[in-house]
């Protein structure tokens, strides 16, 4: 069938169960299931929607329909030595671009580069009455009317069947450096702090906690040309040591399969430190929030420079809820129900309701897969 | 959405106001109430029915709960430099100015944000945390004056967006009243929030889904090492050329801007830049990073610049001559407006690639109407500023610009672009929205905004066109620019 058909096919799928009013749970290639909670309602196959629409290197613009696996588009980027700057997680490698922009996950360069959202375009998407609309466009700078394709991302198929997406995407480095040092997590959060007042080529910053093999470390990543890296690395060195930080750095070139193989199991949450998790908080707070271990207790692992921190607790769900956003943030468990996101206030949740209403009047696309009632 | 005033009399709603709004927050005579009657689109002008000028949030609350019980349309506003009358006042509505918001409330430098209210001026907010290596990255030309607030209901540009990002893109955090007076956090301290991208939404929503009362904004650190390089090209599409070539050299210029023989011409005689005014364009290449990344990135840029015919490269040998290269660009509708009665500034996006056509469309309307245009792109991001030079005075000529306008937003549409890159559509682009979106996507836009204001009370008429206006709007296509039904709204 050719691929304007299956748009069409999909559009009547979905006016005939706006029609019946029967939900309908979005599927693609099932990476995703566990970033939100489970729905129960007939599938609708959206995977075989696929292909790349339109691609000018020169634009650093690539449109794509949402079937498209993940690794098809980054191959194709990377053979014009392009990339999609939000690095984002696959959770699985058949993953497609619909799952990986309807979820709006990012990886480790998200505080440096941006996250999907900040890359996203325009959209055509099916709304909850079947009916197939165009949002944004495939130009950088474009305000014409709300921007809808933007709040398409992370909502995770709740107001709309995505279509079609056109992203901003940007060069490749050139060559990336890993730096790894031992340190513990406040001297972490700081150094992290610090160096985010100067523009280095930082592309990545995490920290592990330390583990009975391993003492704490902290990793930085560098990306762009030898020269610039080489400059970042000298510049750090010295601010490390003005921090009185007398520590050895271990310095890791691109091509070092060891370096790669860390940030990628790092974006895929394969890391030993998330394998032996079956619950899991990820945190997402103000980057140079301290160390919280008295108030939550556990292991925390820190990404995205402090941003982003992945906790193992055994304190209450309601205790790291009010942490969380006591500290700027909030909190989303994942364990064998998927993902909780963390509860809205009863303003903002009925706004929601209504945005939801504005897309899908039946509420029948992937009804819970945010909240109970979206 | 039609709104359907109740026309509660002017004294009586001010009356209302002035319960808890000081004497002189409340403007209802006429000469008082004359300042606000435009925004920066000054051709379109309308008295409001009364002013506010509220200083606080629980303020601002009352004064639209009121405003929903009488059913009286509100339009926000911030310090009125806007380009497509988004702010432009309605006859029976209440304009609420946001100008007594202008405090930067906290500066948070560990975590590199601050908390500003909307009425705080966008370069102040760069100003006050320069003596922290810190910056406010979306630069729109008007800086100055603009207020951070506007800036966010039109998710402005501005130079550097190319490598540093839209407004939408600097954001982390909104305070909003919605039009039922109840107030919302939008977005949060950390990297983001659960639930819907609502932050997104209301980037650039033209103030039609809630009025911003409080923004958090990143701050970046400065780059080490800036260099700006001016070329110029005896051919239009050679420039053009070597945009997408820099760009194929895998460099991502801070900001890089092209003008065209016309607008080079103005901004020379009105700054004297330097510029080569017999220069069919000229590109100017702004480099920003580390010290030595800047040295091998200028070199490469001169080399690209050169093997696609420029004529001259210069780069600036000092701050001094940077900041020359930069002033005749940030002149040049000042420039424009010196040598001629008026001007009047669209603002398309086209991909890049579709430039040398899309100029060429332009130079034919430009001959079809008789009226001469300077072009000043934003090359780096296909943002096309084409400023159409006329004559209000002369009887027509306003008109006839306004339909020219309207026919280079249906070039950049056609070229896959969009009809408002930074500026908005306001009530200025209102029409050619009905070609860029379906029928289907505009309702969607028009339940999208019910969900924020059922009653259509914020801001209504701007932005998205009812289907009735378009409809009405393909029978004006077809007679050649005759309106067919004068009675309708024209805004």
């Amino acid at each position: 069938m050719i691929q304007q058909n299956i748009a069409q096919e999909l559009a009547a799928q979905v006016q005939q169960a706006f029609a019946g009013k029967q939900p309908l749970r979005i599927t693609g290639s099932g990476s995703k299931l566990s970033s939100g909670r489970a729905v129960s309602a007939q599938p609708l196959e959206v995977t075989k929607h696929c292909g790349i629409v339109d691609y000018t290197p020169t634009e650093l613009v690539i449109t794509a329909r949402a079937g498209t696996s993940l690794q098809t588009l980054e191959s194709v980027l990377a053979e014009s030595g392009q990339m999609l700057p939000f690095e984002p997680p696959y959770l699985g490698k058949d993953a497609t671009l619909g799952g990986t922009i309807a979820c709006g996950l990012s990886g480790p360069r998200r505080p440096y580069a941006g996250a999907a959202r900040d890359f996203t375009l325009g959209a055509r998407i099916i709304n909850g009455r079947g009916e197939i609309l165009s949002f944004g466009g495939r130009v950088m700078k474009n305000v014409a009317g709300y921007d809808a394709s933007r709040l398409m991302v992370g909502a995770q198929g709740t107001l709309g069947v995505l279509l079609e997406i056109s992203l901003k995407v940007l060069p490749r480095p050139v060559c990336e450096h890993t730096l790894i040092m031992d340190m513990d997590t406040g001297t972490a959060i700081a150094v992290m702090t610090q160096l985010a007042n100067f523009a280095l080529p930082l592309t990545a910053a995490c920290h592990l906690p330390a583990t009975p093999q391993q003492t704490a470390q902290l990793y930085l990543r560098l990306s762009g040309t030898e020269e610039t890296i080489m400059a970042a690395v000298t510049f750090i060195q010295k601010q490390l040591q003005k921090e009185q930080q007398t520590l050895s750095v271990t310095e890791k070139k691109n091509g070092d399969g060891q370096a790669d193989a860390f940030w990628q199991d790092l974006r895929e949450r394969r890391l030993p430190f998330f394998t032996d998790a079956n619950r899991l908080w990820r945190l997402s707070v103000p980057p140079a929030t301290p160390v919280f271990t008295e108030t939550l207790p556990g292991e925390c692992l820190l990404d995205w420079g402090g941003a982003q921190r992945w906790l193992k607790t055994d304190a209450g769900a309601d205790t790291v809820q009010a942490a969380a956003q006591k500290m700027g943030g909030h909190a989303t468990l994942f364990d064998q129900e998927g993902a909780t996101l963390a509860p809205l206030s009863p303003a903002l949740i009925k706004m929601h309701r209504q945005i939801k209403t504005a897309f899908d009047p039946e509420g029948i696309l992937n009804p819970g897969r945010l909240y109970e009632g979206l | 959405m039609q709104t359907e005033s109740q026309s509660v009399p002017a004294d009586q709603l001010a009356t209302l106001f002035r319960q808890f709004l000081a004497v002189e927050s409340v403007l209802s005579r006429e000469e008082e109430r004359r300042p606000y009657e435009c925004d920066g689109l000054s051709v379109y002008r309308q008295l409001p029915l009364l002013v506010v000028l509220p200083e606080t949030v629980e303020q601002v609350q009352r004064v639209l709960r009121i405003c929903s019980e009488h059913k009286v349309p509100v339009v926000a506003r911030g310090a009125g430099t806007g380009l497509s009358g988004g702010a432009l006042p309605l006859a029976d509505g209440v304009l609420l100015s946001l100008a007594k918001f202008n405090r930067i409330l906290g500066i948070d430098l560990q975590n590199r944000c601050a908390r500003v209210q909307p009425g705080v001026r966008n370069l102040a907010i760069s100003e006050a945390v320069a003596a922290h290596n810190l910056y406010y990255a979306p630069d729109p030309s008007s800086q100055i004056a603009c207020s951070i607030g506007g800036n966010v209901a039109e998710n402005a540009g501005g130079v550097h967006c190319l490598k540093y990002g839209l407004t939408v893109h600097n954001i982390l955090k909104l305070e909003i009243v919605t039009m039922e007076g109840e107030r919302l956090t939008i977005g949060s301290d950390a990297l983001d929030t659960p639930g819907f991208d609502l932050l997104a939404l209301l980037s650039g929503s033209e103030g039609m889904l809630g009025v911003i009362v409080e923004i958090t904004v990143k701050l970046l650190p400065r780059p080490e090492a800036v260099q700006v390089l001016l070329a110029a090209f005896d051919d239009v599409a050679n420039a053009g050329d070597a945009v997408g070539k820099i760009i194929a050299a895998g460099i991502i210029p801070a900001g890089l801007e092209m003008m065209d023989n016309p607008a080079i011409r103005a901004a020379e005689a009105f700054a004297q830049a330097g510029y080569p005014k017999d220069a069919a364009a000229i590109l100017l290449c702004e480099l920003d990073g580390g010290q030595q990344e800047v040295v091998t990135q200028v070199e490469q840029v001169k080399t690209v610049l050169q093997d696609c015919g420029a004529t001259e490269v210069r780069v600036a040998a000092s701050a001094a001559e940077r900041e020359k290269f930069w002033k005749g660009r940030k002149a040049a509708f000042p420039a424009v407006g010196r040598i001629s009665p008026d001007y009047y500034c669209m603002d398309g996006t086209i991909p890049r690639h579709q430039l040398p056509k899309v100029l060429a469309g332009i130079t034919a309307l430009s001959e079809e109407y008789s009226l001469p245009v300077a072009n000043v792109f934003h090359a780096g991001d296909g943002n096309l500023h084409p400023l159409i030079l006329f004559d209000a005075n002369r009887p027509g000529e306003l008109e006839r610009t306004e339909e020219m306008g309207g026919r280079i937003l249906d070039l950049c549409v056609a070229a896959g672009g969009t009809i408002t890159g930074e500026h908005g559509v306001g009530v200025e682009k209102i029409n050619q929205m009905c070609h860029q979106f379906s029928s289907a996507t505009l309702q969607q836009m028009h339940a999208l905004k019910a969900a924020f204001d059922p009653a259509g009370l914020l801001n209504p008429g701007k932005a998205i066109p009812t289907l009735h206006r378009c409809a009405e709007f393909g029978a004006m296509h077809v007679h050649h620019g005759e309106v067919p039904f004068p009675e309708l709204e024209r805004f």
